[in-house]
């Protein structure tokens, strides 16, 4: 066991958050968001992506009583809380973006005004260079 | 170059605790620094020291713990996703840490490249 200590002093860092997977079915979606929120702890900017199956994760009125899983839907409350914080206070030099791939959501029949938050919606060629210029991508 | 590694899968459902444990392997062998890797997900299932293999099988949790001990690797489980796996400080193999997510992240502040194994 050897702990490695990082010099972390005043980097600033890209993280695209890729979620491609349902909200259910298996447990990458509800994990990947622990990283996000982690990231925020360590004032990094962050490009949080749903992508493929992932938009359902974004869904308005999810309701898991019948299947006797953990609604982690609030969660996306609590990101979207940390962007505006970020946002609208100067001190905070953290940049995030909720991203939505356009192709995954229209070919899901979904639309912008089915989301829980406000999301930017981008197509696939235009969020391949978001990823392609970020410094770190985590998935899930 | 400096490489962090994630593991997102256990070491037998999956290849993907293999692939990694080869790019380390090769990487440290080139002469690259890979000071972290962190096991996520499933992935926590690479630490777990009462995983038995069939003999004529490899066996990663033990791999892992030797390349951590002759390399030096800080090997880094994170404690939610262990603690819902069970997996703690009483079946935790030789060569892993128990830690936060944050051992994530400040790999990706602090490595040239964050290498990420799964699905």
């Amino acid at each position: 066991m050897a702990e490695y200590e990082f010099d972390t002093e005043g980097v600033k860092k890209t993280f695209t958050f890729m979620n491609r997977k349902a909200p259910y079915g298996t447990v990458y979606a509800l994990e990947v968001l622990e990283t996000v929120l982690i990231s925020a702890a360590f004032e990094q900017h962050a490009n949080i992506v749903f992508a493929d199956d992932g938009v359902y994760q974004l869904k308005a009125g999810h309701d898991t009583a019948d299947i006797g899983m953990k609604n982690f839907s609030p969660t996306f409350g609590i990101i979207e809380m940390e962007k505006e914080d970020a946002d609208e206070d100067e001190d905070i030099d953290m940049n995030w973006r909720i991203i939505v791939e356009k192709e995954s959501m229209e070919a899901r029949g979904l639309t912008e005004d089915d989301f829980k938050v406000d999301v930017e919606v981008i197509a696939a060629a235009e969020l391949a260079d978001i990823i392609d210029a970020s410094d770190c991508v985590i998935g899930g | 170059m400096k490489f962090g590694i994630l593991i997102n899968e256990g070491p037998f459902t999956h290849q993907a605790s293999d692939t990694a444990y080869h790019f380390t392997k090769a990487a440290l062998e080139k002469g690259h620094d890979v000071p972290r890797v962190f096991f996520y997900y499933d992935g926590v299932n690479n630490a777990n020291k009462l995983s038995e293999p069939q003999a004529d099988d490899r066996n990663l949790v033990k791999l892992w713990g030797d390349l951590a001990a002759e390399k030096n690797v800080d090997l880094v489980v994170c404690v939610a996703a262990g603690m819902r796996r069970g997996i703690k400080d009483e079946n935790l193999a030789d060569g892993f840490r128990i830690s936060g997510l944050g051992q994530l992240v400040e790999a990706g502040m602090g490595c040239d490249r964050l290498m990420m194994f799964g699905d």
